[in-house]
């Protein structure tokens, strides 16, 4: 049975198209089907982290007005046989998403994947609203900052009320995965606890990911983190987030800071 | 040394604007047609009151002194005529309201007072929800009570027309008795609300004292202040 995730955050550049990316390589490496659909129309990326963006042809605004038949527009990953991409066009805008066009789109991918994996854009307009409109389930990307849990918060309210399956009256899955979590900051004090987060979305946690250079490295050689770097922290957590959307039971573990023993030693410079 | 200040140049701006205007069509006899008028706000004073009115001339042939004298006798009866239609602007003055042409007919709805509906079945006065209310959400309950077993979210807004119960974390917006009723008070688990209001009169987070946060809370009216202690 396919199941259509959104990955969505109502702020931008919190880790939507990363964890996309990374959710969609683990999800695939696990041995599903996998989809990742790019609906940030105008300003696409999910090519790029996915290193795909030499091969793009035809895009979704494609598809979903008819112009091109969707094999014409999926972009096989080079890494992994059960990947795939369908990018977002750069030169349209999101007005050009219709709800029937978006629809027949989503219908028809389900047929051919187990897992149909959207990368919302930043804001709840009609990008956003689009990317969650056939949702089953949701990701909601978080950093531990007010500003970022706010909007979140906005994101849950309109999966519950604007979403198909809202308003048949059943529910759209929701998690929280919360990312660029820098322990040493949340020791000081100077994040949002995991605690204060889930106490304000009240919705379950799926994972956490340590801020990481990795992350970076990945993005800039076009390669999901879960791939470039998977011993690195942050594509272990992914590979746990991706186990628990199967269900799985894994434990969850709050990221640590690591304290080499010069640090130790050496705690504090003296005024 | 001085700076000289140029004088900003202030933009013009130009709107279209529509609106529905009473069209009166007199007919001869002229005198008849105002008794009919005059009979009409004897039914219902007020009917032209505050109305824009404008007077189509076409099925009549008035002097320019014929048209001073009707928009004389209206004036008397508190019409103001808003413009003129239906003749050529030749026969009117200056002073007279400015010609109009282009106008279309619509349907104006009769403001008879409707009387009030006899329905037996009595509304809810309480509201119940059991899921949080989220950032950019908004709760509009004037009929009485609203409880939320969950939390409201910084960005929320609850209004009732009565009190306001939260059962978890106040964070965003309450405003209770907002139909006047100053007995309407505002209850939560958590105190971290934005703005709290009864019957108009409000605090905001700053207001709030700070030792009560994140406690037990009610807030209250006592005559025109706002007083928020906590529950326990």
């Amino acid at each position: 049975m396919a199941k259509v995730l959104v990955v969505t955050s109502g702020k931008g550049g919190v880790g939507k198209t990363t964890t996309t990316a990374a959710l969609g390589a683990a999800l695939a490496q696990r041995g599903d089907k996998v989809v990742v659909v790019d609906f940030d129309v105008g300003l696409r990326n999910l090519d790029l982290v996915m290193g795909a963006e030499r091969r793009v042809v035809f895009d979704l605004i494609n598809v979903v007005q008819g112009v091109a038949k969707l094999p014409q527009a999926l972009i096989k990953d080079k890494r992994l046989e059960n990947l795939w991409l369908l990018p977002a066009s750069q030169t349209r805008d999101k007005d050009a998403l219709t709800e029937e066009g978006v629809g027949k789109v989503i219908d028809e991918l389900r047929a051919r994947f187990d897992w149909v994996i959207c990368d919302s854009p930043a804001g709840i307009e009609r990008g956003a609203s689009m990317a969650m409109r056939f949702a089953d389930e949701a990701v909601i990307v978080t950093n531990p900052e007010v500003s970022s849990v706010r909007d979140s918060d906005r994101i849950i309210g309109m999966l519950d009320s604007k979403t198909v399956r809202a308003e048949k009256g059943e529910r759209v899955e929701k998690h929280i995965l919360i990312t660029r979590y820098d322990p040493s900051r949340a020791a000081r004090g100077e994040m949002l606890t995991i605690d204060d987060i889930l106490e304000i979305l009240a919705t379950p946690l799926l994972g956490i990911i340590p801020e990481s250079q990795d992350v970076l490295k990945a993005s800039n050689v076009g390669t999901p983190v879960t791939l470039s770097n998977a011993d690195g922290a942050p594509a272990r957590a992914y590979m746990d987030a991706a186990k628990r959307l199967c269900g799985e039971n894994v434990t969850m573990h709050v990221p640590a800071e690591r304290r080499g023993l010069m640090d130790r030693l050496l705690r504090r410079r003296a005024a | 040394m001085e700076a000289a200040v140029k004088p900003q140049r202030q933009m013009v701006r130009l709107r279209g604007r529509s609106y529905v205007a009473f069209v009166f069509t007199p007919t001869v006899p002229v005198q008849d047609w105002l008794h009919e008028i005059d009979a009409t706000i004897a039914r219902s004073p007020g009917f032209f009151a505050g109305r824009p009115v404008v007077i189509d001339l076409s099925s009549v042939d008035l002097s320019q002194s014929g048209i001073g004298h009707l928009l004389a006798s209206l004036q008397d009866r508190n019409i103001r005529v808003l413009g003129i239609e239906g003749v050529e602007e030749a026969r009117l003055t200056p002073m007279m309201p400015p010609l109009l042409s282009g106008g279309r007919s619509c349907m104006v709805e009769p403001s008879a007072p409707k009387k009030p509906e006899t329905k037996t079945e009595t509304k809810p006065t309480s509201l119940l929800l059991e899921n949080p209310v989220r950032s950019g959400q908004t709760v509009i309950f004037p009929e009485g009570d609203v409880t939320i077993l969950g939390s409201v979210g910084s960005g929320a807004e609850v209004v009732a027309g009565g009190s306001i119960h939260v059962y978890g974390a106040l964070r965003g917006r309450a405003m209770a008795g907002v139909n006047g009723r100053t007995s309407a008070r505002i209850y939560c688990q958590k105190i971290e609300a934005e703005l709290l209001a009864i019957d108009g009169f409000y605090q905001t987070a700053d207001d709030i004292d700070a030792a009560l946060r994140g406690r037990p809370a009610q807030a209250w009216l006592q005559g025109n202040t706002m007083r928020i202690t906590a529950l326990n």
